[in-house]
């Protein structure tokens, strides 16, 4: 049985009709939609439980409290992290890198070097852009090889005593290319970079153990992951996140505080300014236990059948080109491609007559779209729910759609 | 008739432009130009005016955009066509709208939109 037979009916929105079809949700790696499991969490949160978390001396303060930080220790199981500790909740993952960037940026020095790739999300090139200004340091970009994979040639040439930081994403979220981060990464430590990855489309649909991946940060968003929108996690090597200093202050991230200074309180508040996300970390939690049950081995399996399918049976469509590397092993949940004549945005317009969502545009990477000279790509996407059927009903509405316009 | 048909999101109008447009290309003698991107899907439009005794002698279009901002470009510049230039800075996206006879979405109005705004951008004096 596969498992969007078993999840299906959690999934409330799965029974809407759009134009007149039964909907063919193929837009997760942008937003996942949410179990019920998630949405009666967070409901029965704000009706028994909400107070504010930490300061307040009551029954529902300390009631939040617990479950907040019940959140953190689930998200420590869920992706193997040594210490809850190395777990800090943020808005999600463009705003972890944003707090990495925007830390490390203020260690740099003139000739200093960032390396990225080119096959990276906008949310992890411009922080580091913005890391660089006004400092002498060089951002740098990793290309790409045939068939959607980095040219790992081109790391170990670019890779030198000057580079401080490399940033890359896990899993690319146009070509679906799993990058090998834990042999990247260890060649970055051994010439002196902190490492830091984009664990956006990675954390929703493989399982994930810090304890191996080698990496100093790793970021991810709960509302990919079935969970809501407005919280993600950075987690840190414990020394790693010890040796940043905050950058954004406020309440909650001080242990004192006089006019003139102040002094931090520790890990893992140090980095969560203000009242933080609650019920969305009730959320989360909700969808972590939601994932756990399933088993991320059987999800990661699930998606990969879907990602081959679709790459089969789009590329026996004339006219189709299909983006990224074979289906296979190194490829994950997201399938982009280009309908010959048809303009990335007037396909997703035609697909959604039909029903059928999908994604269309630079997918927040241009770079990697001037690298294979286009402005943009239409891009399925799948999640525990997604089905075969699903993406028949994509190939047969694409087959017909080239006379529709 | 196709679903799309049925709904007017892609008008005869729309479908005609998008597969012939009449003012797409090149313009000799070009006085004045602009050129404009939608941050949302990366379209990319360039207007080019030809100017003669204040007013528009002629347009063209160039760029890579969807159907919709195709459309939009190629009637903007049949619309501003032999107008006094004051009059075809002027030109708005209503005025647009008008010909294409479409039921465009929120989510799509920036198509109509990119082409117009490009062509007030390069009439500025």
């Amino acid at each position: 049985m596969t498992l969007d037979v078993t999840t299906r009916a959690d999934f409330p929105i799965l029974d809407r009709i759009v134009n007149g079809h039964r909907l063919v949700y193929l837009d997760s790696a942008a937003s996942s939609q949410k179990p019920r499991a998630v949405i009666e969490a967070m409901a029965q949160y704000y009706a028994t439980s909400h107070a504010n978390v930490h300061r307040s001396i009551h029954t529902l303060g300390e009631e939040a409290t617990a479950l907040y930080e019940a959140a953190r220790d689930r998200v420590q199981r869920f992706i193997g992290a040594a210490s809850r500790e190395e777990v800090v909740f943020t808005r999600g993952t463009t705003d972890g890198l944003n707090l990495v960037a925007d830390a490390l940026g203020r260690t740099l020095r003139p000739g200093d070097e960032i390396l990225i790739t080119d096959m990276e999300h906008h949310s992890n090139i411009v922080p580091w852009q913005m890391a660089a200004r006004d400092r002498g340091v060089t951002v740098r970009s990793i290309p790409l090889a045939p068939e959607g994979r980095l040219d790992l040639e081109a790391f170990e040439r670019l890779l030198g005593p000057r580079t401080r930081v490399l940033a890359l994403a896990h899993v690319s979220n146009v070509l679906g290319t799993i990058n090998p981060v834990a042999p990247l990464c260890v060649r970055a430590r051994q010439a002196g970079a902190v490492t830091v990855v984009d664990g956006a489309q990675a954390a929703p649909h493989l399982p994930l153990d810090m304890s191996r991946l080698e990496c100093d940060f790793y970021t991810f968003s709960s509302h990919k992951m079935l969970g809501p929108t407005g919280i993600g996690v950075l987690w840190g090597r414990r020394q790693a996140l010890e040796a940043l200093e905050p950058t954004r202050g406020g309440g909650e991230m001080i242990k004192e505080v006089w006019i003139d200074r102040a002094r931090w309180n520790d890990l893992p508040w140090r980095f969560e300014p203000g009242t933080p996300p609650i019920a969305e970390a009730v959320g989360l939690m909700a969808a972590i236990e939601y994932l756990d049950k399933l088993g991320m081995e059987r999800v990661a399996e699930h998606e990969r059948a879907l990602a081959r399918q679709t790459v089969e049976v789009l590329q026996a469509i004339p006219g189709i080109t299909v983006y990224g590397p074979p289906a296979g092993v190194d490829r994950g949940a997201v399938v982009a491609f280009s309908v010959e004549g048809l303009h990335p945005h007037d396909v997703a317009a035609l697909l959604d007559q039909g029903g059928i969502a999908v994604r269309a545009g630079h997918h927040c990477a241009q770079p990697l779209m001037r690298t294979y000279g286009i402005t943009g790509t239409a891009r399925a996407s799948f999640s525990v729910y997604s089905s075969s059927e699903d993406v028949s009903l994509l190939s047969h509405a694409l087959a017909a759609l080239r006379t529709q316009l | 008739m196709t679903p799309a048909a049925r709904t007017g999101l892609y008008s005869p109008t729309i479908r005609e432009r998008w597969r012939q447009p009449r003012f797409r290309g090149e313009l000799p003698g070009v006085t004045a130009q602009a050129e404009d991107v939608n941050p949302l899907c990366g379209d990319r439009v360039r207007m080019m005016v030809r100017l003669r005794d204040g007013a528009v002698d002629a347009v063209r279009f160039t760029g890579d955009s969807c159907a919709i901002c195709t459309a939009s470009a190629d009637v903007t510049a049949e619309l501003s066509e032999g107008r006094l230039a004051a009059d075809a800075a002027r030109l708005t996206t209503e005025d647009v709208l008008a010909v294409l006879q479409a039921d465009i979405r929120p989510t799509r109005m920036r198509c109509v939109a990119l082409p117009v705004s490009v062509l007030h951008k390069a009439l500025a004096p």
